[in-house]
């Protein structure tokens, strides 16, 4: 059931010509950036043949990149998540989904894997382009990898936060601006905790981009992980319990 | 009868927040039946529909759908209803087809069972010929019909219809009270509307809803009996309903609620005889008003504002 709402999810949100707009847009930002870097690199490459233990093109080309994509994609993932329930109160279309015999997490859970879908698309996407570097050089698979889980992990939170603003509001101008702004506050968090003495660690600990940075180098530390699903289960739970008011309101 | 009423709603009551939109409200509806729910705007009766289709919770009370009790067990009782709201709840982006598919999956309706109850849904809905144009494209009338298939294609032994035909123009009406009333001939519907002659044209019993209370509750031959006449009287301290039938010019006495009674009559009206025993046995009539076979008088006559006429 959940896979139904999913699957027509998806299909509905490809419809529009928002997200190919999106995944276009996103494609052509990063492949400029992804050129840019690959360029520097080779300007550096000379440089760095004498030295010990050199980073390699993993660590200054494909880190950098991913690290771009994080920050604009914090700004364009609001506007796939605004519609998502926003829409459907406004049409008044989630009568449907209430009224058949399902659970409301059905309907969220549904409605978050149907994001899910985008965002995998979106990231193997992205992921093309340093894969395409095999052709000349050796990669490091394993940060690959830790690259690639990382970028999923740090999206699927933003849907999940973008999902819950989304089914709070029928307008969905409210919910993109909402969802970015919670997403910037989630990101630039830790810059306050850098001044702050003492609650220093607290706070910074909350910042969403921070847990990505040590993926990034290939540290896979199971902490940042649990830190993920904790904020895409607490924000689906909370978007649950959101559409279960509402029916008491 | 009681046992087997596929739907069963006992004293709910809905508030928002101070405002009281249903209040105290109960009756059933019996396998088979196509019951009008009447009233004037703002009466209670899409709140009603919502609560009995689960889309809003209520303050007190219970209803129950085939035996199951629409907040303990929502799957179960959302399974037996098909539901269509005030405002289709159609994706105008879809086609006519993938829509309904949708719809028959999220009612869990067998894979293999979903291309018969398509074309069957398409058939009764008159929509053989549009299921590849999207929905946004297709007249109000289509699109209401749309909204209808969506309600049946699981074949629920129930259909809901929150004012169907709002918006329609007059042959649409025709088709889509044509369509209801096929509808009822294997299922039981409940209708809200505030259009008269529909309910006089398709439904079985008719219930009238003003400010959340219910004022009325008869099956439709009740009104078609028009040689009957009968007046409607209110009692503050009523006798047994015995004495009543024992007065003379009486045929029967039929009670609405504790305090308010039809007194039937052929000839001459025992009017004068209830008022006259009325003050001897002291019954305290303060209300009487015959009782007309129009459904119209009838609707107005229970939902017209008499303190403001006072005032």
């Amino acid at each position: 059931m959940i896979l139904t709402i999913a699957r027509y999810e998806i299909r509905s949100m490809f419809l529009s010509p928002l997200p190919w707009i999106i995944l276009a847009v996103v494609q052509i930002l990063l492949g400029y950036i992804f050129l840019a870097q690959v360029d520097s690199f080779f300007i550096l490459q000379p440089r760095l043949l004498g030295l010990e233990n050199t980073p390699g093109v993993t660590d200054l080309v494909i880190a950098p990149l991913f690290q771009l994509a994080a920050i604009i994609l914090l700004m364009i993932m609001p506007l796939v998540t605004m519609r998502s329930i926003a829409e459907e109160k406004r049409n008044r279309t989630l009568t449907l989904l209430i009224s058949s015999p399902l659970n409301m997490s059905d309907i969220v859970l549904g409605k978050f894997l149907g994001l899910l879908l985008f965002v995998l698309i979106l990231v193997s996407l992205l992921m093309l382009m340093p894969l395409s570097l095999y052709v000349g050089t050796e990669l490091d698979t394993g940060k690959l990898f830790s690259i690639y889980i990382s970028m999923l992990l740090l999206l699927s939170s933003f849907a999940a936060i973008g999902l819950y603003l989304s089914s709070l509001t029928e307008n969905q101008t409210i919910a993109a601006v909402s969802t970015f702004g919670a997403l910037l506050m989630l990101w630039i968090i830790d810059w306050a905790g850098e001044s702050i003495n003492g609650g220093q660690s607290v706070i910074s600990y909350l910042s969403l981009l921070q847990h990505q940075q040590k993926m990034m180098e290939g540290v896979f530390d199971s902490s940042d992980v649990a830190y993920y699903l904790l904020i895409i289960v607490g924000f689906l739970v909370l978007t649950i319990r959101q559409l279960d008011r509402e029916r008491l309101l | 009868m009681e046992s087997a009423a596929l739907i069963k709603v006992e004293n709910l009551s809905r508030y928002y927040q101070n405002n009281c939109a249903i209040d105290d409200l109960s009756f059933t509806l019996n396998p088979g039946e196509v019951l009008g729910f009447l009233g004037p705007n703002g009466a209670g009766k899409s709140t009603t529909m919502q609560i009995i289709s689960g889309n809003l919770a209520p303050s007190e009370g219970q209803v129950s759908i085939g035996g199951f009790d629409i907040i303990d067990s929502p799957r179960e009782a959302k399974q037996l209803i098909g539901y269509l709201p005030e405002h289709p709840p159609i994706y105008h982006q879809a086609s006519v087809d993938e829509y309904l598919k949708y719809c028959a999956q999220l009612r869990r309706v067998a894979r293999s069972a979903i291309a018969g109850a398509l074309e069957q849904v398409k058939l009764d809905c008159g929509l053989s010929d549009v299921g590849h144009r999207l929905i946004g494209n297709l007249s109000k009338g289509f699109q209401q019909r749309v909204g209808i298939a969506q309600a049946i294609i699981h074949n629920p032994p129930v259909v809901i219809l929150d004012e169907p035909t709002v918006g329609l123009d007059p042959i649409q009406i025709r088709e889509i009270r044509k369509l209801i009333k096929s509808l009822g001939h294997e299922r039981s519907v409940i209708l809200s509307t505030h259009i008269l002659p529909e309910v006089q044209a398709i439904c079985d019993r008719v219930q009238i809803i003003r400010a959340g209370k219910l004022v009325y509750n008869a099956p439709i031959e009740a009104l078609d009996q028009g040689n009957e006449q009968a007046i409607t009287i209110a009692l503050k301290n009523p006798p047994d309903i015995e004495d009543l039938r024992k007065i003379s010019l009486v045929d029967a006495v039929e009670s609405v609620d504790s305090n308010h009674f039809h007194v039937f009559f052929s000839a001459e009206s025992p009017a004068e005889t209830i008022v006259q025993q009325s003050v001897r046995k002291q019954w305290g009539l303060y209300e009487m008003v015959p009782r007309k076979a129009s459904l119209e008088d009838l609707f107005i006559e229970l939902t017209h504002d008499h303190e403001a006429d006072k005032r």
